[in-house]
């Protein structure tokens, strides 16, 4: 069972077997759960029902992460201490400062114009005819992996001269020279090219703002939308007064979620510039200094500048939490 | 257990001493085997098994080979052991995969590494032998990469005094391709010295084109094709021994020899007049991918672009590549015509483990039965063992390789960006010459690669 | 508790603003102009998918030389591109790469899911000491880079004897999915109202029983939301395979054949447009099977709390 299965048969009796195991250990530990009764018997569930994601994050992440954050206190080869050099570094180094700068451009942008796009699209098609046709057009890029977006927007901005017979590849700059423009070089111009960068992960993400929040918009009773509409509210009041305050925890969930699928993005850039032209971000050099640039100490450094990026997500989800709480 | 290591280290020490009467038996009379090799896997049946039975019993044994050669250069390496598979019983595993270089660490780091790593950067080698994990080559495999391959060569599989790797194959990147035709049409000669190459650059100036063509992007690696052309020049205006020093730092990078290498490759490729032929301007040099950059000499918008050989698999199928074809390359002149300084790269066979059908294939990588059996049934390989006959070769830009690996008066250095620690081979040199290819001055250039050596 | 299917209302959040007497109830959303703006951006989020789509049909060098708009003024059509990708014989073909990515897929969304609803619905509904702090660790844990837990975790697996196998895919997927999936199912069961568990446990339910028959019923289109979510992410990554499926490609999944694809020097991605649609059709498969549980809304029963 766990041994190497080389024949689809063997493959598909493992699968099968791997699920089965994991019923019956869960079976098991709910059947224990369940037994135990009296006060302490809400401790005893609530161990129950987490101890397994527990386990698990403490062996995958937890662990990981904090020999991360102590190998981010060691040099290159991680044989010697050297106390914060290595945030020095990626706090004063003008290159390094440019990848912030650039990350807190990302972390920005793409929550807010991704979920707000996603937000238009799923009030415009909210009962529309083909509404799951119309949906399922924004949501393609969600289903295409980064290798597959990083070639499509390739023909968007590649560049070709103006000269002779060299026709243009991508469509961006064929628009251009359509409207009798000159062809440009989309991804060197800084800071231009980061946004065109962080263009392609709007394009990814709102598919997945607009699942989420038209799900959360059916979800709002009908009594309160007919309410509103015998007292005559306008469409955009609609939206301002009943739509959006009802969604808002819907909302605030898929602002979090992008904000750190954004910090953690690298493949766009690595892709499409490689980092360079200062379009790099955190995630991308974390990858650059820990992988290619064999500089441990200062990968380990940025990943836990990452860290501390999303700690005011954090904050802002526990003062939500506590909001809801309070209600 | 220690009975049985005593048995492993006698059996190899057997096929060790048997292989060489194997591999001297094969040089002999390889030339009469040449011809059935010379077919695809079907004849591998016709290959004579007695030849690997001093391989000692290896049936039912498996080798896991991991490399950054994909598809389509996978076929020919998958098929190329074939032979070795039937007559000792041994299966090879391959997998190739183009994240290669990042993950043959992590493999090794975390103690998961495969028998083989097909490592294309002594850097890297480096990496992976400061892991622990790998093991130094067998005695002989040694042997034959004395007998059939230079000291440099040896040289770059050796970390810290010890042996590790044996070659595998080889690349050669002081080319410049042309059209053939353009230069018949056009009666330009191919130049011998690079006096001549600027003489022919101006003249085609003079002639109304573009000459250069060249781009650089390249995901992650964005760059390197610029870091070649600089050691490239390195090499011709400073000489194979500074070139030695500057690779290893024991002179700055910011030197004067540095500077002025790039301000060579900087006459070139910052000429506003000789750059980029249907590509665009200057900075289009930094936006347009490698394998896109020499295009345009197909399209009669470029004429000259420096790529090493394996570029040729970027042209369309129905394009000729032959000195009397569509495109073809020549070798890129040195300061004259008697100094013939070879930039290339390759990639080394590290093992990480001792067994002995590892050892026995290992051993089998670095014969020039191999070497030759690999280029009958592949277009756009070489290598530079010398027991490679380039008579067999079919395919006319590998025969211009051996040729070149195999001329008496060249002087082959390996790719210094591969060599260099990775703060500096693969992210320093790649991003400020990227920089300076968008406007950045030498100086800073220079300068900013110096700062990043590591102390 | 037979309180399940019956739609619960409960207080709006938000009372109507008393609006004046202007009586036009125009419904301007659906006007011409919102179904413009809507066109509009499904035009620019279809339109560069659609470029690679006609690229995949057109020839190796008109994909070089010029945009897949002029194959609409002088159509060149081929199949090589398809027909290279799917005959690909790097192991013979791309079909064991497919199955090998359903059984990579399938346990790495089950097996998160489960365990990820089981902990969502601790961290909702029982009261225990230090919930709220744990829940923060959890949620925060989302940040921590895969890439550096590559090693430590290889590691581990080798020491376990099951690197190579699909069992270092599957807990891997799992454990990265965890905090993502505990914070989305957790908002999800906040919003389910409070009266309706407190109907349940007067009726004398445990926690178990609640879970099972209350909570999960109304909480499966937002599992199989989040499941195609998962699904994706797993069908499309190439990371945790590369590093964890390593060992001859017995269990590789087909993103990590269409990354070859492109071969040794990046030179062949014009057979990158064809691999992309072959990998893509499962998932957008999969999501139009199961879009009817986005169009119902996130809890069954149009509960809103």
């Amino acid at each position: 069972m766990f041994s190497v299965a080389d024949t689809t048969g063997a493959k598909i009796t493992q699968m099968l077997s791997a699920i089965l195991l994991f019923v019956a250990i869960m079976g098991v530990i709910l059947f224990l759960a369940g037994r135990v009764s009296g006060r302490r018997s809400d401790r005893a569930v609530a161990f129950a029902y987490l101890a397994p994601t527990v386990i698990m994050l403490a062996v995958g992440l937890i662990y990981p992460g904090v020999r991360t954050i102590y190998q981010s206190f060691f040099n290159a080869a991680g044989n010697a201490f050297i106390g914060l050099d290595n945030y020095t570094t990626i706090f004063s180094d003008a290159d390094q400062l440019t990848v912030l700068r650039n990350t807190v451009f990302w972390v920005i942008v793409t929550p807010f114009v991704a979920t707000g796009v996603g937000l238009l699209y799923a009030v415009l098609v909210d009962k529309a005819r083909l509404e799951s046709v119309a949906k399922a057009l924004i949501f393609l890029p969600m289903a295409i992996s980064f290798v597959g977006a990083s070639i499509i927007w390739r023909f968007v901005y590649e560049f070709r001269p103006n000269q002779g017979n060299v026709k243009q590849i991508g469509l961006l700059n064929q628009v251009l020279v359509w409207l009798g423009g000159e062809p440009q070089q989309w991804l060197i111009e800084s800071p231009l090219n980061t946004f065109l960068l962080i263009v392609v992960m709007i394009w990814i993400q709102a598919g997945f703002a607009m699942t989420v929040l038209s799900a959360a918009i059916k979800a709002i009773p009908d009594d309160i939308i007919e309410a509103a509409r015998l007292d005559g509210v306008t469409a955009f009041g609609m939206f301002r007064f009943v739509t959006l305050p009802s969604i808002r925890p819907a909302v605030v969930v898929v602002l979090t979620t992008i904000s750190i699928a954004t910090l953690k993005v690298f493949d766009i850039v690595q892709t499409m510039t490689g980092g360079r032209f200062n379009t790099s971000v955190v995630a991308n050099e974390f990858y650059s200094q820990s992988f290619r640039s064999d500089n441990q100490g200062l990968g380990a450094a940025l990943a836990v500048v990452l860290f501390l990026m999303v700690v005011p997500i954090v904050v802002y989800n526990i003062r939500q939490l506590r909001a809801s709480e309070a209600r | 257990m220690s009975i049985h290591r005593k048995g492993t280290r006698f059996r190899i020490a057997l096929a060790g001493t048997v292989s060489v009467g194997l591999v001297l038996g094969v040089t002999a009379c390889g030339d009469g085997d040449g011809d059935s090799g010379g077919g695809t896997t079907a004849s591998a049946a016709a290959i004579d098994c007695a030849q690997f039975s001093s391989y000692g019993d290896l049936k039912g044994k498996t080798v896991t080979v991991y490399t950054g050669i994909v598809t389509p250069e996978d076929k020919p390496q998958i098929d190329s052991y074939k032979p070795f598979e039937q007559c000792t019983g041994v299966t090879v595993k391959y997998e190739g995969d183009k994240a290669f270089e990042t993950q043959v660490l992590v493999r090794a780091k975390a103690g998961n590494p495969p028998d083989l790593a097909y490592v294309p950067q002594p850097g890297l080698l480096k990496q992976l032998v400061a892991t622990g994990k790998a093991v130094e080559a067998p005695a002989q495999t040694a042997a034959n990469v004395d007998k059939f391959f230079g000291e440099d060569w040896k040289a770059y599989g050796t970390v810290n005094g010890k042996f590790y790797a044996a070659p595998l194959g080889a690349n050669v990147k002081s080319l410049v391709w042309y059209s053939p035709k353009e230069f018949t049409d056009s009666s330009y000669t191919v130049p011998t010295t690079l006096d001549e190459l600027k003489a022919l650059t101006d003249k085609m100036v003079t002639d109304g084109k573009k000459p250069w063509c060249a781009g650089i992007a390249s995901g992650e690696a964005t760059g390197w094709p610029l870091t070649d052309w600089m050691e490239d020049m390195m090499l011709r205006l400073s000489g194979p021994e500074t070139y030695d020093k500057w690779v290893n730092h024991q002179i700055p990078f910011n030197g004067p020899e540095s500077t002025a290498a790039l301000d060579a490759v900087g006459t070139y490729l910052k000429n506003d007049k000789y750059v980029n032929g249907g590509l665009g301007d200057m900075k289009s040099i930094a936006t347009t991918t490698f394998q896109d950059a020499g295009l345009p000499i197909t399209e009669g918008t470029c004429s000259l672009h420096r790529q090493a050989n394996f570029y040729a698999a970027n042209f369309d199928k129905d394009t000729k590549v032959a000195e009397d074809g569509d495109v073809f390359a020549f070798y890129l002149p040195g300061k004259d015509a008697q100094t013939k300084p070879v930039l290339g790269g390759g990639e080394f066979v590290l093992s990480f483990a001792n067994r002995p059908e590892v050892q026995a294939f290992q051993t089998y990588l670095s014969t020039d039965t191999w070497a030759n059996a690999k280029a009958a049934i592949s277009s756009g390989w070489v290598s530079a063992n010398s027991g490679l006959d380039p008579n067999k070769l079919t395919n006319p830009i590998d025969k211009l390789s051996v040729t070149i690996l195999q001329d008496k008066n060249a002087v082959f250095r390996f790719d210094g960006s591969d060599q260099m620690p990775a703060a500096v081979g693969s992210n320093a040199f790649w991003k400020q010459t990227t920089s300076w290819i968008t406007g950045q001055d030498t100086k800073t250039t220079v300068d900013n690669i110096e700062k990043a050596w590591p102390k | 508790m037979s309180a399940t299917s019956a739609p619960i209302t409960t207080t709006p959040p938000v009372t109507p603003p008393p609006v004046s007497a202007s009586a036009k109830a125009k419904k301007r959303l659906t006007s011409p102009w919102a179904s413009l703006a809507a066109l509009v951006l499904a035009v620019l989020w279809t339109l560069p998918t659609f470029g690679l789509l006609i690229s995949s049909f057109r020839p190796q060098r008109d994909i070089r030389t010029s945009g897949w708009w002029t194959f609409f003024s002088d159509p060149e059509f081929t199949m090589d591109n398809y027909r290279e990708v799917l005959g690909s014989d790097s192991s013979g073909g791309l079909g064991d790469f497919f199955v090998n990515s359903f059984i990579i897929t399938i346990p790495s969304v089950i097996i998160p899911l489960t365990l990820a609803s089981l902990a969502a619905y601790a961290f909702a509904w029982i009261k225990f000491p230090g919930r709220d702090l744990l829940f923060v660790a959890v949620f925060a844990l989302q940040i921590v880079p895969i890439q550096v837990t590559l090693i430590p975790l290889l590691t581990l697996y080798v020491d376990a004897g099951i690197a190579g196998t699909f069992w270092p895919i599957w807990l891997s997927h799992s454990i990265f999915a965890l905090p993502l999936a505990v914070f989305l199912l957790h908002n999800f069961m906040k919003e389910i109202p409070s009266t309706l568990l407190e109907a349940a446990r007067v009726d004398g339910a445990g926690h178990i029983s609640i879970f099972f028959k209350v909570l999960l019923p109304l909480l499966r289109p937002a599992l199989a939301a989040f499941g195609i979510f998962q699904f994706l992410w797993v069908w499309n990554d190439l990371l945790v395979a590369l590093t964890f499926a390593g060992g001859g490609g017995t269990v590789a999944p087909i993103t990590v054949a269409l990354a070859n694809l492109s071969g040794t020097r990046g030179t062949a991605w014009h057979l990158l447009s064809a691999g992309a649609f072959v990998s893509i059709v499962v998932p957008v498969t999969i999501f139009l099977l199961l879009q009817r549980y986005f169009v119902r809304g996130l809890l069954a029963g149009s509960v809103k709390g």
